[in-house]
């Protein structure tokens, strides 16, 4: 029997599936996000490609509402030198004015993040896009493929997906056809804090509870990350000690009361808590289907 | 007994993995069974708990208060519409001994191949019954493609014991009929146990309900099954990356399929066969003295030899056969039926190459298991195959090593996954047919007569003037000197293809043939005209493929349908539509016009010679001539 355990076979597949990419397709990117998820990509790039450096660059499709710490992360990342980070901007959105506090989640998304998305891979012609999500985060990812396949238009086809046997992936397409790629498909959120415990994998601090400037919103924490936010009639800042288990847009996730200001602390609190990752995400709760229609869309 | 202890804490370092995968026919209560599953292993957050609540009311209004788990694993809005469940959903739960991966199958008839897509990673079956059913065709469907894809170890559940008043004498009737169904299926390891889903009875813990039953429960079952994976005992290492950092740096990227290798181990590369050393073992965290399966590592070799994607480096001293001729169980996951001779890809481990299904030696009943004759397979059919690769591979049986002993194939024009395979074992005469080497080459043959070989294939509907117009065009060049031959696709099936019909099987078959003889007559060093229908892009692509890349010159010879009707020069047209010809191209038999030909001719309007003339150009100026006047 193996040594081997649960994370090191986890990282094996991981890695695997970075190779595939690399050979098989010609113009591969990884999309960088910022959160905990893209740390360990990023840490599983390396690691796959050693000791060559990293064969495709970083993208990170900025919405421009991202917590600034985020921004701080992700330009150190950037300053390390062994990987190129592109970074885009839906400039046609930024002209609009385009924000989640006045146009709200579904239409910021749409616009900042799935247009801005699809505005970048066709301006680089990439043709593979590996991304974070893990099919534990919520039902319809639950069906997704590792090797994921778009159209020319980026749209995802739940009805006629490629069967997945095995772990030979059919990595064939056309031109101006693309594939989104999962190397995490099958890690959970357990998972992912194990493993940047283990491999002591650098994540922005904001995953890290301490006090913090937030507003009490619909029922949810919203930080006050910068002077855009304006305050509802009735709301006012408040310091309270807490820590974001998820990071997106600021205006859109929610942070919870926590206090839990390390590694062994997060993973403590975890294992002790009753609610499910995605809560504090405020594009989630349009409606139960709405993450599988957004995917059809080209949302990752 | 363990106790359950709800968290939602991942696997400790250290815990085994088990893949299962569940299955069982519609309304078995599948989706059931693994939320109560998930939910006794207390994996459901409160704010998924209180969203199941909300939607179970909304859905059973007559019984507020109960939950309804299948809710939890029910993922698509229009398998939610429908209330089945139509794509493989993987879940992930842990217990305090064990991690487990979950494929959630589709019970439903059309979906078998989502099930055998499933079962291709698991270990481990929970096979569902209703115990008011019994066994229904599609428990024994589904269990033989457990046993098909590999799965040695099952968990029968036999469920709705509630509805059945707790019999234990229907309850045995039904696990006595399926260790026979299994014993005959070749799965060894058979489990059998009462459960009601939707109360937990016998789920995560046991029943009190069912005092007759004294084994364990499911968590309990799945916690104790044997996790180890079906790979070969011999070092193997499909190649997948190719690393060269620098000048003084070539590691060979994979993941190791089998066996284990240290530092120093004696190698060979396959299929090629070239032997090296393992100088290191490469990762990120450090070099490894050695390697084991389940590993993604870098080789370096202690000697420059010549390694690509697609290689295997295997034990020197008990490398993997190598061959390229196989029989292999196929099951068709495509819209479009399996056609014999037609090429797909296959990909198996890394490597990919070209195949056709020569021979369909028989398809198998999945209900019954009954070898019955075959032309074709269409979706979800499974057929005992010969196949045959243009390339020869390294390879295991798949009863060793799925790694190296399972393929999908892919078609060639759409790249869609419509099939999947499992080796059996090599053809002998693959080992035993060799290529006869000639000192006389396909250069010498053709300068020797002065010209350049070429295939010029016109493809078009019945009475397009295929023919005619080649006949000009063979004329014109035997005029000028040139060596031809013309193949007519009519005057070949008095001969060669006089076997063959016109079902879409017999068309590939034929087109096949003709390809192989022009190849044989470019190898001449001649002209060939060949006028063959050819409606499938596969096949001409195939055709294609055969030749260099000059060599081969696609003219599309362009009149419309309602124009051919109208000069019907054999009368056939007038047959078709009056229904006494089948399968006729235009008609009832489709053709796919080419998309990229060298030459397309729009007939309409133009004489014979002038459309001649046209391919004549045509030719010369891809010899690098221009036509003499």
């Amino acid at each position: 029997m193996s040594a081997k355990s649960h994370l090191d076979a986890l990282e094996s597949e991981s890695i695997h599936i970075f190779r595939e990419t690399a050979a098989a397709f010609e113009r591969p990117v990884m999309l960088y996000s910022i959160g905990k998820d893209s740390s360990v990509l990023l840490h599983l790039l390396r690691k796959a490609f050693y000791p060559a450096r990293p064969p495709m660059p970083l993208l990170h499709v900025d919405t421009t509402w991202k917590f600034r710490e985020m921004i701080a992360f992700r330009d150190q990342v950037a300053a390390a030198g062994d990987v190129e980070v592109l970074v885009h901007v839906n400039e046609e959105g930024v002209r609009q004015g385009i924000s989640p506090l006045t146009h709200g989640s579904a239409v910021h998304t749409d616009v900042m993040k799935t247009a801005g998305l699809k505005q970048a891979l066709d301006k680089y012609g990439f043709d593979a896009a590996i991304g974070g999500a893990r099919r534990d985060e919520e039902k319809s990812r639950a069906k997704e493929r590792v090797f994921s396949f778009r159209n020319a238009q980026h749209r995802w086809d739940p009805k006629h997906q490629r069967p997945e046997l095995w772990r030979t992936y059919n990595t064939q397409i056309h031109k101006g056809e693309s594939v989104r790629a999962f190397p995490l498909s099958n890690w959970t959120e357990m998972d992912v804090w194990h493993y940047i415990r283990r491999e002591n994998i650098p994540v922005v601090p904001l995953y890290f509870a301490k006090p913090r400037p937030v507003v009490e919103r619909d029922g949810a924490l919203i930080m006050v990350d910068d002077e855009r936010f304006t305050l509802r009639e009735g709301e006012s800042v408040q310091m309270r000690h807490v820590r974001f288990r998820t990071l997106g847009c600021y205006p859109l996730t929610g942070a919870v009361e926590s206090h839990a200001d390390t590694l062994d602390k997060i993973i403590e609190e975890m294992a002790a808590s009753r609610s499910s990752e995605r809560q504090g995400r405020v594009i989630d709760q349009d409606g139960s289907a709405s993450m599988e229609r957004k995917k059809q869309e080209g949302y990752f | 007994m363990a106790a359950l202890e709800p968290t939602l804490a991942g696997a400790q370092a250290g815990t085994s993995l088990l893949r299962f995968i569940t299955c069982g026919s519609v309304d078995d209560g599948k989706s059931t069974l693994l939320g109560r599953l998930l939910y006794d292993a207390g994996m459901v957050p409160d704010d998924q708990l209180a969203a199941l609540a909300r939607d179970s009311r909304k859905l059973h209004a007559e019984d507020p208060e109960a939950l309804d788990f299948s809710l939890l694993t029910d993922g698509l809005d229009a398998e939610r519409q429908q209330g089945i469940t139509i794509d493989v959903a993987y879940r992930y739960f842990h217990s305090a001994r064990r991690s487990f991966i979950v494929a959630d199958c589709p019970g439903h008839e059309q979906y078998t191949r989502n099930m055998a897509t499933g079962a291709s990673n698991a270990e481990l079956a929970v096979v569902l019954v209703d115990a008011r059913k019994g066994l229904l065709p599609q428990t024994r469907r589904h269990t033989y493609i457990c046993a098909l894809m590999g799965i040695r170890q099952v968990v029968v559940a036999v469920n709705k014991m509630d509805l059945v008043d707790f019999r234990e004498d229907i309850y045995a009737a039904i696990t006595h009929e399926y260790r026979e169904l299994a014993a005959q299926l070749g799965i060894t390891s058979v489990h059998c146990l009462p459960v009601v889903a939707p109360g937990g009875d016998n789920v995560g813990r046991r029943s009190a309900r069912l005092p007759w039953y004294q084994g364990p429960c499911l968590l309990e079952l799945l916690e104790a099954a044997d996790t180890e994976a079906t790979q070969a005992r011999e070092f193997r290492l499909p190649v997948q990356w190719v690393n060269r950092p620098d000048a003084n740096f070539r590691g060979y990227a994979g993941t190791v399929s089998g066996g284990r290798i240290a530092v120093g181990g004696e190698v060979v590369v396959q299929p090629a066969m070239r032997r090296a050393r393992i100088e290191r073992i490469v990762t990120a965290d450090g070099d490894l003295s050695e390697a084991e399966a389940g590993q993604a590592v870098t080789l370096t070799l202690d000697r420059e030899v010549d390694v690509s994607r697609g290689d295997v480096i295997a034990d020197a001293a008990r490398p993997a056969p190598v061959a390229d001729q196989f029989a292999a169980h196929v099951l068709w996951m495509g819209d479009e039926p399996l056609l014999p001779n037609r090429a797909y890809w296959l990909k198996i481990g890394t490597r990919t190459v070209n195949a056709r299904i020569t021979t369909i030696k028989h398809k198998v009943d999945v209900n019954t298991q009954a070898e019955l004759a075959a032309r074709r397979l269409d979706l979800n059919e499974v057929g005992y195959c010969n196949i045959d690769l243009d390339h020869a591979i390294a390879f295991e049986r798949y009863v060793d090593d799925r790694t190296l002993g399972g393929f999908i194939l892919i078609d060639r024009q759409t790249n869609a996954t419509v099939g999947c395979g499992m080796l059996d074992f090599a053809l002998r005469r693959a080992a035993n047919v060799h290529w006869q080497h000639t000192d006389l080459d396909k250069d010498a043959r053709s300068t020797s007569k002065g010209q350049r070989p070429r295939c010029l294939w016109f493809t078009g509907l019945s009475g397009a003037g295929k023919s005619t117009i080649a006949n000009l065009v063979e004329r014109r060049l035997h005029a000028l000197g040139y060596h031809t031959y013309m193949l007519d696709g009519d005057n070949l099936r008095h001969g060669l293809n006089k076997d063959l019909g016109f079902t879409p099987e017999a068309r590939v078959e034929n087109v096949r043939r003709v390809a192989e003889v022009a190849h044989l007559m470019v190898d001449a060093g001649l002209i060939v005209l060949v006028c063959v229908i050819s409606p499938y892009q596969s096949e001409r692509r195939f055709a294609r493929g055969l030749f260099g890349d000059d060599e081969f010159l696609e003219v599309f010879v362009d009149t419309t349908l309602e124009e051919c009707e109208r000069r019907d020069p054999k009368g056939l047209y007038r047959k078709a539509r009056a229904g006494e010809i089948l399968n006729f191209t235009g008609i009832d038999s489709p053709y796919e016009a080419p998309e990229a030909a060298e030459l397309h001719l729009r007939t309409t309007g133009l004489r014979a010679e002038q459309l001649a003339e046209q391919v004549v150009e045509q030719l010369l100026g891809s010899l690098g001539l221009h036509t003499p006047h």
